[in-house]
Protein backbone atom coordinates (compact mmCIF):
# COMPACT_ATOMS: atom_id res chain seq x y z
CA UNK A 1 0.00 0.00 0.00
CA UNK A 2 1.47 3.38 -0.92
CA UNK A 3 2.14 5.95 1.79
CA UNK A 4 -0.53 8.21 0.31
CA UNK A 5 -3.18 5.54 0.47
CA UNK A 6 -2.50 4.26 3.95
CA UNK A 7 -4.58 4.85 7.04
CA UNK A 8 -2.85 5.79 10.28
CA UNK A 9 -3.71 5.71 13.95
CA UNK A 10 -3.65 9.35 14.97
CA UNK A 11 -4.82 8.80 18.52
CA UNK A 12 -5.49 6.01 20.99
CA UNK A 13 -7.33 6.17 24.30
CA UNK A 14 -8.79 3.85 26.90
CA UNK A 15 -10.84 3.80 30.06
CA UNK A 16 -9.23 1.47 32.63
CA UNK A 17 -10.71 -2.05 32.71
CA UNK A 18 -12.43 -3.08 35.93
CA UNK A 19 -15.80 -3.91 37.37
CA UNK A 20 -17.01 -0.39 37.88
CA UNK A 21 -20.74 -0.99 37.52
CA UNK A 22 -21.44 2.17 35.55
CA UNK A 23 -23.11 2.65 32.12
CA UNK A 24 -20.96 1.70 29.14
CA UNK A 25 -21.41 5.15 27.61
CA UNK A 26 -19.49 6.72 30.45
CA UNK A 27 -16.46 4.53 29.73
CA UNK A 28 -16.77 5.00 25.97
CA UNK A 29 -16.89 8.74 26.34
CA UNK A 30 -13.76 8.77 28.50
CA UNK A 31 -11.89 6.59 25.98
CA UNK A 32 -13.09 8.73 23.03
CA UNK A 33 -11.98 11.93 24.70
CA UNK A 34 -8.61 10.38 25.57
CA UNK A 35 -8.12 9.29 21.94
CA UNK A 36 -9.07 12.76 20.66
CA UNK A 37 -6.64 14.40 23.11
CA UNK A 38 -3.95 11.97 22.01
CA UNK A 39 -4.64 12.92 18.39
CA UNK A 40 -4.67 16.61 19.31
CA UNK A 41 -8.12 16.96 17.74
CA UNK A 42 -11.47 18.04 19.06
CA UNK A 43 -14.72 16.13 18.58
CA UNK A 44 -16.18 18.45 15.91
CA UNK A 45 -13.10 17.66 13.75
CA UNK A 46 -14.29 14.06 13.48
CA UNK A 47 -16.12 13.41 10.21
CA UNK A 48 -17.16 9.83 10.87
CA UNK A 49 -17.82 7.91 14.07
CA UNK A 50 -18.14 4.13 14.30
CA UNK A 51 -19.38 2.33 17.38
CA UNK A 52 -18.66 -1.31 18.18
CA UNK A 53 -21.93 -2.60 19.57
CA UNK A 54 -22.28 -3.55 23.19
CA UNK A 55 -23.79 -7.00 23.40
CA UNK A 56 -25.08 -9.71 25.65
CA UNK A 57 -23.69 -12.91 24.21
CA UNK A 58 -24.42 -12.38 20.61
CA UNK A 59 -27.05 -9.69 20.30
CA UNK A 60 -26.72 -6.00 19.54
CA UNK A 61 -27.72 -4.43 22.81
CA UNK A 62 -27.50 -0.75 22.04
CA UNK A 63 -27.15 1.52 19.05
CA UNK A 64 -23.53 2.20 19.87
CA UNK A 65 -22.35 4.61 17.16
CA UNK A 66 -25.18 7.07 17.61
CA UNK A 67 -25.13 6.65 21.37
CA UNK A 68 -21.49 7.79 21.48
CA UNK A 69 -22.20 10.62 19.04
CA UNK A 70 -25.00 11.87 21.26
CA UNK A 71 -22.89 11.54 24.39
CA UNK A 72 -20.08 13.53 22.77
CA UNK A 73 -22.65 16.08 21.55
CA UNK A 74 -24.48 15.84 18.22
CA UNK A 75 -22.03 17.21 15.67
CA UNK A 76 -23.59 16.10 12.40
CA UNK A 77 -20.83 13.54 11.81
CA UNK A 78 -21.63 10.50 9.73
CA UNK A 79 -22.15 7.43 11.85
CA UNK A 80 -22.09 3.63 11.75
CA UNK A 81 -22.46 0.78 14.22
CA UNK A 82 -21.42 -2.79 13.94
CA UNK A 83 -21.71 -6.06 15.78
CA UNK A 84 -19.24 -8.90 15.30
CA UNK A 85 -18.90 -10.46 18.78
CA UNK A 86 -15.24 -10.30 19.89
CA UNK A 87 -14.29 -8.85 16.50
CA UNK A 88 -16.74 -5.92 16.78
CA UNK A 89 -13.97 -3.44 17.45
CA UNK A 90 -11.83 -4.63 14.55
CA UNK A 91 -14.77 -4.53 12.15
CA UNK A 92 -15.53 -1.01 13.35
CA UNK A 93 -11.90 -0.10 12.63
CA UNK A 94 -12.19 -1.71 9.21
CA UNK A 95 -15.37 0.22 8.38
CA UNK A 96 -13.68 3.51 9.31
CA UNK A 97 -10.48 2.57 7.48
CA UNK A 98 -12.37 1.66 4.33
CA UNK A 99 -14.25 4.96 4.29
CA UNK A 100 -10.97 6.84 4.65
CA UNK A 101 -9.34 4.74 1.90
CA UNK A 102 -12.31 5.46 -0.34
CA UNK A 103 -11.61 9.16 0.10
CA UNK A 104 -15.01 9.77 1.68
CA UNK A 105 -13.50 11.20 4.87
CA UNK A 106 -10.12 12.09 6.34
CA UNK A 107 -10.61 11.46 10.02
CA UNK A 108 -12.75 8.98 11.94
CA UNK A 109 -13.32 8.00 15.55
CA UNK A 110 -13.88 4.36 16.53
CA UNK A 111 -15.25 3.56 20.00
CA UNK A 112 -16.06 0.35 21.86
CA UNK A 113 -17.18 0.00 25.47
CA UNK A 114 -18.96 -2.49 27.70
CA UNK A 115 -20.46 -2.98 31.13
CA UNK A 116 -20.67 -6.67 31.98
CA UNK A 117 -22.83 -8.55 34.43
CA UNK A 118 -21.28 -10.74 37.13
CA UNK A 119 -20.38 -14.37 36.46
CA UNK A 120 -20.64 -16.44 33.27
CA UNK A 121 -21.83 -14.76 30.12
CA UNK A 122 -25.34 -16.04 29.54
CA UNK A 123 -27.77 -15.74 26.65
CA UNK A 124 -30.27 -12.90 26.40
CA UNK A 125 -33.26 -13.52 28.70
CA UNK A 126 -36.52 -15.17 27.70
CA UNK A 127 -37.26 -18.51 26.02
CA UNK A 128 -35.82 -18.68 22.51
CA UNK A 129 -35.81 -22.37 21.61
CA UNK A 130 -34.71 -21.70 18.02
CA UNK A 131 -31.57 -19.76 19.05
CA UNK A 132 -28.40 -21.90 19.29
CA UNK A 133 -26.94 -19.57 21.91
CA UNK A 134 -29.98 -20.23 24.12
CA UNK A 135 -30.14 -23.92 23.25
CA UNK A 136 -26.56 -24.72 24.24
CA UNK A 137 -27.25 -23.50 27.76
CA UNK A 138 -30.68 -25.11 27.99
CA UNK A 139 -29.78 -28.53 26.56
CA UNK A 140 -26.16 -28.95 27.62
CA UNK A 141 -25.22 -26.30 30.17
CA UNK A 142 -22.36 -25.48 27.80
CA UNK A 143 -20.86 -22.18 28.96
CA UNK A 144 -18.09 -20.31 27.13
CA UNK A 145 -15.39 -21.78 29.44
CA UNK A 146 -16.66 -25.27 28.52
CA UNK A 147 -15.60 -24.66 24.92
CA UNK A 148 -12.24 -23.19 26.01
CA UNK A 149 -11.74 -26.29 28.15
CA UNK A 150 -12.47 -28.62 25.22
CA UNK A 151 -9.68 -26.92 23.24
CA UNK A 152 -7.35 -27.07 26.25
CA UNK A 153 -7.92 -30.79 26.83
CA UNK A 154 -7.52 -31.48 23.12
CA UNK A 155 -4.20 -29.62 23.19
CA UNK A 156 -3.01 -31.62 26.20
CA UNK A 157 -3.83 -34.82 24.38
CA UNK A 158 -2.25 -33.84 21.05
CA UNK A 159 0.87 -32.05 22.29
CA UNK A 160 1.42 -33.16 25.87
CA UNK A 161 0.76 -29.67 27.25
CA UNK A 162 0.47 -29.65 31.05
CA UNK A 163 -1.47 -27.53 33.54
CA UNK A 164 1.92 -26.09 34.52
CA UNK A 165 2.30 -24.77 30.96
CA UNK A 166 -1.12 -23.12 31.20
CA UNK A 167 -0.13 -21.59 34.53
CA UNK A 168 3.09 -20.27 32.99
CA UNK A 169 1.02 -18.32 30.46
CA UNK A 170 -0.92 -16.69 33.29
CA UNK A 171 2.25 -15.87 35.23
CA UNK A 172 3.76 -14.25 32.13
CA UNK A 173 0.65 -12.23 31.29
CA UNK A 174 0.02 -11.16 34.90
CA UNK A 175 3.57 -9.82 35.09
CA UNK A 176 3.04 -7.76 31.91
CA UNK A 177 -0.38 -6.62 33.16
CA UNK A 178 1.15 -5.45 36.44
CA UNK A 179 3.00 -2.85 34.34
CA UNK A 180 -0.12 -1.62 32.53
CA UNK A 181 -2.19 1.13 34.19
CA UNK A 182 -5.22 0.22 32.02
CA UNK A 183 -5.33 -3.42 33.17
CA UNK A 184 -7.90 -4.63 35.68
CA UNK A 185 -5.60 -7.14 37.42
CA UNK A 186 -2.27 -5.57 38.26
CA UNK A 187 -0.77 -8.08 40.61
CA UNK A 188 1.89 -10.60 39.60
CA UNK A 189 0.83 -14.20 40.35
CA UNK A 190 2.72 -17.42 40.98
CA UNK A 191 2.19 -20.70 39.17
CA UNK A 192 1.26 -22.27 42.50
CA UNK A 193 -1.59 -19.81 42.90
CA UNK A 194 -2.91 -20.55 39.42
CA UNK A 195 -2.65 -24.30 39.98
CA UNK A 196 -4.48 -24.10 43.29
CA UNK A 197 -7.30 -21.86 42.05
CA UNK A 198 -10.66 -23.66 41.83
CA UNK A 199 -11.33 -25.92 38.85
CA UNK A 200 -14.05 -24.36 36.65
CA UNK A 201 -14.11 -26.48 33.50
CA UNK A 202 -11.59 -29.29 33.68
CA UNK A 203 -8.67 -28.84 32.87
CA UNK A 204 -9.09 -25.07 33.22
CA UNK A 205 -9.04 -23.37 36.61
CA UNK A 206 -10.43 -20.00 37.58
CA UNK A 207 -7.11 -18.27 36.92
CA UNK A 208 -6.79 -19.89 33.47
CA UNK A 209 -9.99 -18.25 32.27
CA UNK A 210 -10.46 -14.60 31.43
CA UNK A 211 -12.97 -12.61 33.46
CA UNK A 212 -15.73 -10.40 32.11
CA UNK A 213 -14.92 -6.73 32.58
CA UNK A 214 -16.08 -3.18 32.13
CA UNK A 215 -13.85 -1.08 29.93
CA UNK A 216 -13.55 1.07 26.83
CA UNK A 217 -11.11 1.82 24.07
CA UNK A 218 -11.10 4.26 21.17
CA UNK A 219 -8.88 5.19 18.27
CA UNK A 220 -8.78 8.15 15.92
CA UNK A 221 -7.95 7.03 12.39
CA UNK A 222 -6.91 9.35 9.60
CA UNK A 223 -5.55 9.36 6.09
CA UNK A 224 -1.79 9.61 6.02
CA UNK A 225 -1.96 12.91 4.15
CA UNK A 226 -4.22 14.34 6.88
CA UNK A 227 -1.72 13.14 9.49
CA UNK A 228 1.15 14.77 7.65
CA UNK A 229 -0.78 18.04 7.43
CA UNK A 230 -1.12 17.79 11.21
CA UNK A 231 2.65 17.45 11.49
CA UNK A 232 2.78 13.73 12.31
CA UNK A 233 6.03 12.44 10.82
CA UNK A 234 6.26 8.82 11.97
CA UNK A 235 2.67 7.58 12.14
CA UNK A 236 1.55 4.10 13.11
CA UNK A 237 0.03 2.64 9.93
CA UNK A 238 -2.77 0.12 9.63
CA UNK A 239 -1.04 -2.33 7.30
CA UNK A 240 -3.91 -4.85 7.31
CA UNK A 241 -7.30 -5.58 8.83
CA UNK A 242 -8.59 -9.10 8.24
CA UNK A 243 -12.16 -10.04 9.12
CA UNK A 244 -12.56 -13.27 7.15
CA UNK A 245 -15.30 -15.81 7.88
CA UNK A 246 -14.50 -19.49 8.29
CA UNK A 247 -14.25 -21.56 5.12
CA UNK A 248 -16.56 -24.56 4.71
CA UNK A 249 -16.25 -27.07 6.21
CA UNK A 250 -15.38 -25.37 9.51
CA UNK A 251 -14.20 -28.43 11.39
CA UNK A 252 -13.42 -26.91 14.80
CA UNK A 253 -16.27 -27.05 17.32
CA UNK A 254 -16.99 -23.37 17.77
CA UNK A 255 -19.12 -21.34 20.15
CA UNK A 256 -22.10 -21.56 20.35
CA UNK A 257 -22.44 -24.61 18.07
CA UNK A 258 -23.48 -28.16 18.90
CA UNK A 259 -21.43 -29.68 16.11
CA UNK A 260 -18.83 -28.94 13.46
CA UNK A 261 -19.49 -28.76 9.76
CA UNK A 262 -19.18 -32.13 8.07
CA UNK A 263 -16.00 -32.94 6.17
CA UNK A 264 -17.64 -35.99 4.58
CA UNK A 265 -18.33 -34.43 1.18
CA UNK A 266 -15.80 -31.56 1.09
CA UNK A 267 -12.32 -31.87 2.64
CA UNK A 268 -11.37 -29.34 5.35
CA UNK A 269 -9.64 -26.16 4.12
CA UNK A 270 -5.86 -26.00 4.23
CA UNK A 271 -5.93 -23.49 7.09
CA UNK A 272 -8.31 -23.80 10.03
CA UNK A 273 -10.31 -20.70 10.93
CA UNK A 274 -7.99 -19.00 13.42
CA UNK A 275 -4.94 -19.49 11.22
CA UNK A 276 -6.87 -18.20 8.18
CA UNK A 277 -7.71 -14.96 10.01
CA UNK A 278 -4.01 -14.21 10.58
CA UNK A 279 -3.00 -15.48 7.14
CA UNK A 280 -5.33 -13.02 5.39
CA UNK A 281 -3.80 -10.15 7.35
CA UNK A 282 -0.24 -11.24 6.51
CA UNK A 283 -1.17 -11.44 2.82
CA UNK A 284 -2.71 -7.99 2.87
CA UNK A 285 0.27 -6.44 4.65
CA UNK A 286 2.85 -8.34 2.60
CA UNK A 287 4.41 -9.45 5.89
CA UNK A 288 4.87 -12.70 7.75
CA UNK A 289 5.29 -14.01 11.28
CA UNK A 290 9.05 -13.40 11.22
CA UNK A 291 8.43 -9.68 10.81
CA UNK A 292 6.54 -9.37 14.09
CA UNK A 293 8.00 -7.40 16.99
CA UNK A 294 5.06 -8.37 19.19
CA UNK A 295 1.61 -9.94 19.09
CA UNK A 296 -1.60 -9.40 21.03
CA UNK A 297 -3.60 -12.64 20.92
CA UNK A 298 -7.03 -13.43 22.34
CA UNK A 299 -6.22 -15.40 25.47
CA UNK A 300 -9.78 -16.21 26.52
CA UNK A 301 -7.95 -18.98 28.33
CA UNK A 302 -4.28 -19.55 29.05
CA UNK A 303 -4.41 -22.62 26.81
CA UNK A 304 -5.81 -20.65 23.91
CA UNK A 305 -2.77 -18.35 23.90
CA UNK A 306 -0.65 -21.39 23.03
CA UNK A 307 -3.02 -22.31 20.18
CA UNK A 308 -2.92 -18.76 18.87
CA UNK A 309 0.90 -18.68 18.86
CA UNK A 310 0.80 -21.52 16.37
CA UNK A 311 -2.15 -20.09 14.44
CA UNK A 312 -0.27 -16.84 13.80
CA UNK A 313 2.79 -18.80 12.71
CA UNK A 314 5.21 -18.06 15.54
CA UNK A 315 6.01 -21.77 15.60
CA UNK A 316 4.76 -25.08 14.18
CA UNK A 317 1.85 -26.85 15.93
CA UNK A 318 2.90 -28.37 19.23
CA UNK A 319 5.89 -26.10 19.80
CA UNK A 320 4.27 -23.15 21.57
CA UNK A 321 5.22 -24.55 24.98
CA UNK A 322 8.86 -24.59 23.95
CA UNK A 323 8.78 -20.87 23.08
CA UNK A 324 6.89 -20.10 26.25
CA UNK A 325 9.29 -22.03 28.48
CA UNK A 326 12.29 -20.38 26.78
CA UNK A 327 10.83 -16.98 27.65
CA UNK A 328 10.64 -15.96 24.00
CA UNK A 329 7.07 -14.67 24.35
CA UNK A 330 7.66 -12.82 27.63
CA UNK A 331 8.62 -9.16 27.89
CA UNK A 332 12.30 -9.10 26.97
CA UNK A 333 11.89 -12.19 24.78
CA UNK A 334 12.26 -12.45 21.01
CA UNK A 335 8.58 -11.80 20.24
CA UNK A 336 6.52 -10.82 23.27
CA UNK A 337 2.96 -12.15 23.19
CA UNK A 338 0.38 -10.07 25.04
CA UNK A 339 2.78 -7.40 26.30
CA UNK A 340 -0.37 -5.54 27.42
CA UNK A 341 -1.09 -8.35 29.88
CA UNK A 342 -3.74 -9.77 27.57
CA UNK A 343 -7.23 -10.82 28.55
CA UNK A 344 -5.62 -12.51 31.56
CA UNK A 345 -4.97 -9.04 33.00
CA UNK A 346 -7.88 -7.17 31.45
CA UNK A 347 -10.83 -9.52 31.41
CA UNK A 348 -13.02 -9.22 28.36
CA UNK A 349 -15.03 -6.10 27.55
CA UNK A 350 -16.19 -7.53 24.25
CA UNK A 351 -16.79 -4.59 21.89
CA UNK A 352 -13.80 -2.70 23.32
CA UNK A 353 -11.31 -5.54 23.30
CA UNK A 354 -10.12 -5.52 19.68
CA UNK A 355 -9.77 -1.73 19.86
CA UNK A 356 -7.79 -2.10 23.09
CA UNK A 357 -5.49 -4.51 21.27
CA UNK A 358 -4.94 -1.85 18.60
CA UNK A 359 -4.27 0.74 21.33
CA UNK A 360 -1.52 -1.53 22.69
CA UNK A 361 0.04 -1.98 19.23
CA UNK A 362 -0.04 1.78 18.75
CA UNK A 363 1.50 2.51 22.14
CA UNK A 364 4.24 -0.06 21.57
CA UNK A 365 5.04 1.10 18.04
CA UNK A 366 5.27 4.70 19.25
CA UNK A 367 7.71 3.55 21.93
CA UNK A 368 5.50 4.87 24.71
CA UNK A 369 4.76 1.66 26.60
CA UNK A 370 7.03 2.51 29.52
CA UNK A 371 8.19 -0.47 31.61
CA UNK A 372 6.49 -2.96 29.25
CA UNK A 373 7.99 -1.44 26.11
CA UNK A 374 9.11 -3.94 23.47
CA UNK A 375 12.47 -2.61 22.23
CA UNK A 376 12.55 -1.41 18.62
CA UNK A 377 8.92 -2.42 18.02
CA UNK A 378 8.17 -1.92 14.32
CA UNK A 379 5.43 -4.42 13.44
CA UNK A 380 2.59 -5.64 15.61
CA UNK A 381 -0.22 -8.13 15.10
CA UNK A 382 -3.47 -8.36 17.08
CA UNK A 383 -5.87 -11.28 16.62
CA UNK A 384 -9.15 -12.41 18.12
CA UNK A 385 -12.01 -14.81 17.61
CA UNK A 386 -15.50 -14.83 19.03
CA UNK A 387 -18.96 -16.27 18.62
CA UNK A 388 -20.80 -16.97 15.39
CA UNK A 389 -17.77 -17.21 13.10
CA UNK A 390 -16.40 -13.75 13.84
CA UNK A 391 -12.71 -13.06 14.11
CA UNK A 392 -10.16 -10.46 13.13
CA UNK A 393 -6.51 -9.69 12.71
CA UNK A 394 -4.93 -6.25 12.58
CA UNK A 395 -1.33 -5.53 11.58
CA UNK A 396 0.31 -2.18 12.31
CA UNK A 397 3.70 -0.92 11.21
CA UNK A 398 5.90 2.14 11.64
CA UNK B 1 -41.36 -39.32 26.99
CA UNK B 2 -40.80 -35.59 26.74
CA UNK B 3 -37.84 -34.50 24.63
CA UNK B 4 -35.97 -31.33 25.56
CA UNK B 5 -35.90 -30.59 21.85
CA UNK B 6 -38.01 -32.10 19.08
CA UNK B 7 -36.52 -33.63 15.95
CA UNK B 8 -32.86 -33.70 17.00
CA UNK B 9 -32.74 -37.29 18.25
CA UNK B 10 -34.90 -40.40 18.29
CA UNK B 11 -35.28 -43.23 20.76
CA UNK B 12 -36.32 -46.72 19.59
CA UNK B 13 -36.03 -49.03 22.58
CA UNK B 14 -32.31 -49.10 23.44
CA UNK B 15 -31.31 -47.47 20.18
CA UNK B 16 -30.76 -43.71 20.44
CA UNK B 17 -29.82 -41.81 17.30
CA UNK B 18 -29.02 -38.21 16.46
CA UNK B 19 -31.16 -37.02 13.56
CA UNK B 20 -29.06 -35.10 11.09
CA UNK B 21 -29.77 -34.16 7.52
CA UNK B 22 -27.96 -35.10 4.31
CA UNK B 23 -27.89 -33.06 1.12
CA UNK B 24 -29.02 -35.28 -1.75
CA UNK B 25 -26.85 -33.27 -4.18
CA UNK B 26 -23.41 -33.29 -2.53
CA UNK B 27 -23.78 -35.62 0.45
CA UNK B 28 -22.94 -33.03 3.10
CA UNK B 29 -24.33 -34.09 6.47
CA UNK B 30 -25.52 -31.62 9.11
CA UNK B 31 -26.33 -31.73 12.77
CA UNK B 32 -28.53 -30.20 14.14
CA UNK B 33 -30.92 -31.03 11.29
CA UNK B 34 -31.19 -28.25 8.76
CA UNK B 35 -33.87 -27.05 6.39
CA UNK B 36 -33.60 -25.01 3.22
CA UNK B 37 -30.16 -24.80 1.64
CA UNK B 38 -27.09 -27.00 1.82
CA UNK B 39 -24.30 -25.26 3.80
CA UNK B 40 -21.68 -26.28 1.23
CA UNK B 41 -21.03 -22.98 -0.63
CA UNK B 42 -20.27 -24.88 -3.85
CA UNK B 43 -23.56 -26.78 -3.76
CA UNK B 44 -26.95 -25.61 -4.98
CA UNK B 45 -28.73 -28.44 -3.22
CA UNK B 46 -32.03 -27.72 -1.52
CA UNK B 47 -33.18 -31.24 -0.74
CA UNK B 48 -31.98 -32.12 2.74
CA UNK B 49 -33.22 -35.51 3.91
CA UNK B 50 -33.13 -37.02 7.39
CA UNK B 51 -29.92 -38.87 8.11
CA UNK B 52 -29.44 -40.91 11.27
CA UNK B 53 -25.90 -40.31 12.52
CA UNK B 54 -23.72 -43.26 13.51
CA UNK B 55 -24.29 -44.18 17.11
CA UNK B 56 -20.65 -44.63 18.11
CA UNK B 57 -17.72 -42.26 17.87
CA UNK B 58 -14.45 -41.33 19.50
CA UNK B 59 -13.89 -38.58 22.04
CA UNK B 60 -12.42 -35.49 20.37
CA UNK B 61 -12.27 -33.72 23.72
CA UNK B 62 -14.13 -33.45 27.01
CA UNK B 63 -14.65 -31.24 30.05
CA UNK B 64 -17.07 -30.60 32.88
CA UNK B 65 -18.92 -27.76 34.55
CA UNK B 66 -17.72 -27.59 38.15
CA UNK B 67 -20.21 -24.79 38.89
CA UNK B 68 -23.90 -24.85 37.97
CA UNK B 69 -24.35 -23.37 34.47
CA UNK B 70 -26.63 -20.30 34.36
CA UNK B 71 -30.26 -20.30 33.16
CA UNK B 72 -31.82 -21.43 30.92
CA UNK B 73 -29.95 -24.51 32.19
CA UNK B 74 -31.78 -26.09 35.10
CA UNK B 75 -29.17 -27.39 37.53
CA UNK B 76 -29.85 -30.37 39.78
CA UNK B 77 -29.86 -29.79 43.54
CA UNK B 78 -27.56 -30.77 45.05
CA UNK B 79 -25.43 -29.97 42.03
CA UNK B 80 -23.22 -32.65 40.49
CA UNK B 81 -20.73 -31.45 37.84
CA UNK B 82 -22.11 -31.89 34.34
CA UNK B 83 -19.66 -33.76 32.09
CA UNK B 84 -19.48 -32.80 28.41
CA UNK B 85 -17.84 -34.62 25.52
CA UNK B 86 -17.28 -33.66 21.91
CA UNK B 87 -17.39 -36.89 19.95
CA UNK B 88 -16.03 -37.37 16.43
CA UNK B 89 -18.28 -39.39 14.13
CA UNK B 90 -15.75 -40.20 11.41
CA UNK B 91 -18.17 -41.76 8.90
CA UNK B 92 -19.98 -38.44 8.56
CA UNK B 93 -17.02 -36.17 9.37
CA UNK B 94 -18.73 -34.37 12.25
CA UNK B 95 -17.90 -33.67 15.89
CA UNK B 96 -21.01 -33.51 18.12
CA UNK B 97 -21.14 -32.08 21.64
CA UNK B 98 -23.28 -33.69 24.30
CA UNK B 99 -23.57 -34.28 28.00
CA UNK B 100 -21.99 -37.49 29.22
CA UNK B 101 -24.04 -39.99 31.17
CA UNK B 102 -22.45 -42.06 33.93
CA UNK B 103 -18.82 -41.01 33.40
CA UNK B 104 -16.75 -38.28 35.02
CA UNK B 105 -13.80 -36.46 33.44
CA UNK B 106 -11.46 -38.79 35.32
CA UNK B 107 -12.92 -41.75 33.42
CA UNK B 108 -12.70 -40.14 29.98
CA UNK B 109 -9.81 -39.91 27.53
CA UNK B 110 -9.37 -38.39 24.09
CA UNK B 111 -9.85 -41.13 21.50
CA UNK B 112 -12.04 -43.30 23.74
CA UNK B 113 -15.13 -44.83 22.13
CA UNK B 114 -18.52 -43.61 23.34
CA UNK B 115 -22.04 -44.50 22.31
CA UNK B 116 -25.15 -42.36 22.10
CA UNK B 117 -27.73 -42.74 24.79
CA UNK B 118 -30.22 -40.39 26.39
CA UNK B 119 -30.94 -39.10 29.84
CA UNK B 120 -33.09 -36.59 31.66
CA UNK B 121 -32.26 -32.97 32.40
CA UNK B 122 -32.82 -31.97 36.04
CA UNK B 123 -36.35 -30.77 35.27
CA UNK B 124 -37.32 -33.94 33.42
CA UNK B 125 -37.15 -33.73 29.62
CA UNK B 126 -34.79 -36.05 27.79
CA UNK B 127 -31.69 -34.99 25.93
CA UNK B 128 -29.11 -36.99 23.95
CA UNK B 129 -26.07 -38.01 25.96
CA UNK B 130 -22.81 -39.81 25.33
CA UNK B 131 -22.21 -42.93 27.40
CA UNK B 132 -20.10 -46.04 27.77
CA UNK B 133 -20.67 -48.41 24.82
CA UNK B 134 -23.15 -51.13 25.70
ZN1 LIG C 1 -25.04 -30.02 -0.86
Amino acid sequence: MSAQASVVVLGAGMHPWGKWGRPFLEYGLAAARAALRDADLSWPDVQYVVGADTIRNGYPGFVAGAAYAQALGWSGARVASCYAACASGAQAVDIARTRILAGLCDVALVVGADSTPKGFFRPVGGDRPDDPDWQRFRLLGATNPAYFALYARRRMSLHGTTPADFAAVKVKNALAGSLNPMARYREPVTAERVLSSPMVADPLRLMDICATSDGAAAVVLASESYARRRGVTRPVRLAAVSTVTPTFPHTTLDLPNFATDSSAAVPPPELPFRASIAHAAYEEAGLGPRDLSLAEVYDLSTALELDWMEDIGLCPPGEAEKLLRAGETALGGRVPVNPSGGLASFGEAIPAQAIAQLCELTTQLRGRAGPRQVPRARTGLAVNQGLFGHGSAVITTV
Amino acid sequence: MTFAIEGWFAIDGDDVRLLGTRCTTCGTVCFPPRRGFCPNPACEGTELVEHRLPRRGRVWSYTNACYPPPAPYVAAEPYEPVTLAAVALDEVGIVVLGQVSGLTVDELAVGMELELTSGPLADGPLVWMWGRPS
